[in-house]
């Protein structure tokens, strides 16, 4: 709350600056505007950004750093006995002593010296607050002073603001670097730190998978298994049975529209097939576990057949129905884009549509189909929500549609919801998962895009 | 190319162009029915596809359309002064603290005065809501006026009542009586007899389910006959002498089960193939029900004209009623396999007859939060959570894509640190929507130490995802500005931004914007992330702000799916309906946008 009026009254400083700024660059014109080298509106700017910039720069410096030097020297507040508490259980205090600064816990409850810690943790933050809000506004006052004199018609206003957002530009398009790079540290560091636990042979090619870890020693499974082959196999089998459905469909809808169809019946049925890709990855999952599996169930039974309720047929067949739109529109651009004389060669020797389609169109438009159906694989690998829903837990390593298996993002759900400990191997073990299920996609990414565009350049 | 083609090779003999063009026109035929099945196969294509997307939304319509009402009891409550407010002070403090629970319950049981009993009264009142009392709370509370007197007022019920009056529990049939019933109270055990035979479909339901328990009851036989196997070749085996005893054992006690069993499938198959006679039934069985005379009688044994039971509702006489003036009601579901037990539904029907049981429209669902009983859970909290979400997404993809993409197409020089950004961009677009929750749980939350739970933090991560999206459109809307509007601003002195932001801008907002509602709709249906951060956790309060622990919609669906109860499947595909009525909603705002601004040059 005292945030938004401290950034209120920065905001407030800055329209004021803008109209101090703008005022005294017409001021020392003899009226007319055109003796000014930049439009009026450009010194204020200059001004604004002056007495804006350096005060929030200090309040986001401010804020990072808060924390920690208050915790740190709450700490250093506490007894002996408390500070030499190994970390974990320094945390759950620091915890604790929020709470109670907060009103979270009542303070009577407390022990004492959780209650003096409360009272100095209050009384730090409202000390760093009063500091930051003096810094911040006093920087804002000398930048929006500091402009103010430089502020004569010779200044150059508008191209120094123009570096200004220039920058702003720069560092908007760097966001995407950062997040790979945030995602890949991310991944790596908490994987290496699962990696020094397990051997990362015995998590790639290991055959069993049940990652319990065991609160005492005589405990049933009480040692830990990672080997994810299981885990990948399921995914590998789920994502083909997706692609067993997603595939002809989409690539056979893909042909009907783009060789066969009106336009007025693509202009109709297009949109609609693209309402299958909107509809969220959630209801698909509700749809899987509430109709699909349970059908699949009973038409298997009467045929005699054991089907878990959480079979991978379910799961994949839902997934492929997700990912046909996904084939059928990149495989609609590629068929669209070979050019029309191979079609019209092929029609000039007497050949029907569908043998131009099968042996001129197809075969030149293959690279590209194979880049979108590598791209759909990707989707089907890193699909959530739907096996999440509709497939099981138990890592079984079997090639059976019919029986339960569980894949990478099941893992990586089940064991991140809920609590986590991130010393323990069982919540580390999702991230190594999670480095996997990146680097994958990540290559079946680059490789298809590359293949996409490579044919792209071929007709163009 | 085609089955007919002219033989190339010179040594081969050359055909006259005669039989070439009869050669052509027998495979014709062929020819034109592989592209006909061909034609066939795309249609099949996009006819499944179109079936599958009719066969969801049939699904989800039909699951959750009635979860839009909610069954409430019409109740007399005794809201007497002395109860509530016995100084007559009007405080609210005061009237807060009256006990409503019993004031409820006491006028539910006035509603069915012969119910005695612990176990049935608390069946009686089970079917009342947990939160009636909150509610009649609330209602005086809102109004206390009402204090003094007795008000007619309506309360919710149970999800298992909800279920079964909205007909999802069990079909329930009502029959007029069609012989005159004389009726015989033999100690509380009344017998109903009819001048027709009434109850021939009751006695045929329960042959039917003989005829089951005779099937199970040779499957138990069959497999104990496996187990015989078993242990005499493990006899066959020379075992030990105590390992032999233990054994042969066993297998004496699995013949006389298998004897046991046998008799018992003989019997019941007899009985179910025997025409007539009477037959006891049990909760395996669907439930008939004489109502006659203004009470219910529910049957334990039935033959082709007459019933026996126990009273569930006394009757006011043991007159004969004559035909037309007696009804028989039967529930299709076993009552061992419904929440609502018979004695319940008995009661819910005669409610429902009497008019005080009616659905209303669930305010509850669109103004509650969470909660773990389905007639007091509502979306509210999960809406609200989703607007502040998608607010901190909006607030950060929008202008930061639209930066990127200004930046990336109109200034960025053309170098390797630029390709890589745009390789980045467009792999970012690709990346599994769960990396950036595992990217969110190790940064937002671990590093820089943000709270978990926080639409602030989902916001975050969400806007990491939606930014390739919406930068790859705004890109796009930049390219169709044609490259004469800028050569005309900078010919009139304008610098590169100044064209950029007077000129270009302007014309390639509508593309941006269509690009950013389209992220923001993926942003609305994401969940995976969001179970990354503790997005998942049981929250019943409405979030207030940013950083207030909350979930969002399809967090809630993902919820309510894995709730047992009958009643949140309705929930479930009611949120559904809503999560898709906002996703349609955007999509129809980007395609009219699109339409409406969409600038051929």
């Amino acid at each position: 709350m005292n945030l938004a009026i401290l950034l209120a009254a920065v905001l407030l400083l800055a329209l004021y600056s803008y109209a101090l700024g703008r005022g005294r660059a017409l001021g020392q014109t003899t009226g007319h505007p055109s003796e000014l080298h930049s439009r009026p509106g450009y010194y204020g700017t200059y001004t604004a950004l002056w007495s804006v910039i350096p005060a929030l720069l200090v309040i986001a410096i401010w804020l990072m750093a808060e924390g920690v030097i208050v915790e740190g020297l709450v700490v250093a507040s506490l007894p002996q006995a408390q500070q030499d508490l190994p970390n974990a259980q320094l945390g759950l205090l620091l915890n604790d002593i929020r709470n109670v600064a907060s009103g979270a816990f009542s303070a009577e409850q407390a022990e004492p010296f959780v209650r003096a810690a409360a009272e100095r943790y209050n009384g730090l933050r409202l000390t760093s607050f009063i500091g930051m809000a003096a810094i911040a506004v006093l920087l804002a006052v000398i930048g929006l002073y500091w402009a103010r004199r430089a502020i004569d018609p010779g200044l150059r206003a508008r191209n120094a603001v123009e570096r200004i957002v220039m920058v702003f530009l720069v560092a908007a398009s760097t966001i995407a670097i950062f997040t790979t790079v945030g995602i890949v540290l991310s991944l790596l560091f908490e994987a290496w730190r699962f990696f020094s636990q397990v051997p990362f042979y015995e998590f790639l090619f290991g055959l069993q998978w049940s990652p319990q870890i065991a609160l005492r020693a005589d405990q049933v499974g009480s040692s830990g298994a990672f080997g994810a082959v299981p885990i990948f196999a399921g995914t590998l089998l789920i994502s083909f049975i997706a692609m067993v459905v997603a595939v002809p469909v989409g690539l056979m809808s893909a042909i009907y529209m783009a060789e066969y169809a009106t336009p007025k019946f693509r202009s109709f049925v297009k949109p609609l097939l693209e309402v299958l890709a909107g509809i969220p990855t959630v209801v698909y999952g509700f749809f899987a576990a509430l109709t699909v599996a349970p059908q699949i169930r009973g038409f298997g039974e009467s045929f005699g057949l054991d089907v878990a309720s959480e079979s991978a047929l379910a799961a994949g067949l839902v997934m492929g129905i997700m990912i046909i739109p996904f084939v059928s529109s990149l495989s609609d651009d590629v068929i669209s884009a070979v050019p029309r004389s191979l079609r019209e060669g092929s029609y000039g020797m007497g050949a029907t549509k569908s043998e131009t389609i099968v042996r001129v169109i197809l075969p030149a438009a293959l690279p590209g189909i194979v880049g979108s159906i590598l791209l759909a694989v990707s989707r089907a690998i890193g699909e959530t929500m739907i096996v999440v829903m509709a497939a099981g837990l138990a890592a079984n390593l079997t090639a059976n549609p019919f029986q339960a298996v569980t894949t990478v993002t099941v893992q990586i759900v089940t064991l991140l919801v809920g609590d986590q400990e991130f010393d323990s191997p069982k919540t580390l073990a999702a991230f190594a998962l999670g480095l996997v299920l990146f680097f994958i996609t990540l290559c079946l990414n680059v490789i298809a895009l590359h293949v996409v565009r490579k044919y792209r350049e071929q007709y163009d | 190319m085609t089955d007919a083609t002219v033989p190339n090779d010179p040594a081969a003999p050359v055909r006259d162009a005669e039989g070439i063009a009869a050669a052509v026109q027998k495979s014709l035929k062929k020819r034109y029915a592989r592209e006909t099945r061909f034609k066939l196969y795309g249609v099949a294509a996009i006819g499944f596809a179109l079936a599958v997307l009719v066969l969801l939304f049939f699904t989800i319509i039909s699951n959750g359309y009635t979860a839009f009402v909610q069954t409430k009891v019409q109740l007399p409550i005794d809201l007497a002064q002395s109860e509530i407010d016995p100084d007559g002070s009007g405080d609210p403090e005061v009237i807060g603290k009256a006990n409503y629970r019993s004031l409820v319950f006491n006028a539910m049981r006035g509603e069915f005065p012969s119910v005695s009993g612990r176990t049935n009264r608390r069946a009686l009142t089970g079917l009342l809501s947990s939160g009636a009392d909150f509610e009649l709370r609330e209602a005086v509370l809102a109004d206390p006026s009402l204090i003094g007197g007795v008000r007619q007022v309506w309360l919710t019920m149970s999800d298992d009542a909800d279920v079964f009056i909205k007909g999802r529990s069990t079909d329930v049939d009502l029959a007029d009586g069609r012989g005159r019933v004389s009726l015989f109270d033999e100690s509380g055990v009344v017998t109903v007899t009819s001048g027709e035979d009434d109850f021939a479909q009751a006695l045929t339901d329960v042959k039917d389910a003989l005829a089951e328990q005779a099937v199970r009851a040779e499957n138990e036989a069959a497999r104990r006959q496996g187990s015989i196997a078993l242990f005499t070749a493990a006899l066959n085996e020379n075992p030990s002498e105590e390992k032999a005893a233990e054994l042969r054992e066993d297998l004496e006690r699995t013949r006389a089960e298998i004897i046991d069993f046998e008799a018992r499938a003989a019997d019941l198959r007899d009985r179910a193939a025997a025409a007539g006679g009477e037959e006891a039934m049990d909760s395996s069985m669907p439930s008939y029900f004489a109502v006659v005379n203004g009470g219910v009688v529910k049957a334990t044994s039935v033959s082709a004209n007459s019933l026996t039971g126990e009273v569930i509702l006394p009757l006011d006489s043991l007159d004969p009623a004559a035909a037309g003036d007696w009804r028989v009601l039967s529930l299709e579901t076993p009552e061992e396999s419904r929440r609502v037990k018979d004695n319940q539904a008995v009661w819910l029907w005669t409610l429902q007859q009497e008019g005080k049981v009616e659905t209303k429209f669930n305010t509850t669902f669109f103004t509650a939060g969470d909660s773990r009983e389905p007639e007091q859970a509502g979306i509210w909290g999960a809406a609200v959570g989703s607007f502040w979400t998608l607010l901190v997404t909006l607030l950060l993809s929008f202008p930061i894509g639209v930066m990127a993409a200004v930046y990336l197409e109109e200034f960025a020089p053309k170098n390797r640190w630029t390709d890589l950004v745009e390789v980045n961009i467009n792999n970012l677009a690709a990346v599994p929507s769960i990396v950036f929750g595992l990217l969110g749980l190790a940064m937002f939350l671990n590093v820089f130490g943000l709270p978990r739970s926080a639409p602030l933090v989902g916001g975050m991560v969400l806007t990491l995802m939606t930014l390739p999206t919406i930068i790859i459109a705004s890109r796009a809307a930049l390219k169709s500005v044609p490259p004469s509007i800028r050569e005309a601003a900078l010919g009139m002195g304008a610098s590169r931004l100044q064209a950029m932001t007077h000129h270009v801008l302007p014309l390639a907002l509508p593309g941006m914007l269509t690009g950013t509602i389209i992220g923001m709709a993926q942003a609305l249906g994401e969940t995976a992330p969001l179970l990354m951060i503790g997005m998942v956790a049981f929250i019943v309060d409405i979030p207030g702000g940013m950083t207030d622990p909350a979930t969002v919609l399809p967090v809630q669906i993902f919820l309510w799916a894995d709730a047992p109860e009958r009643a949140f499947v309705e929930r479930t595909s009611a949120a559904i309906m809503v999560l898709l009525g906002f996703l349609i909603l955007m999509n129809l705002t980007a395609v009219l946008l699109r339409k409406k601004f969409e600038t051929r040059w």
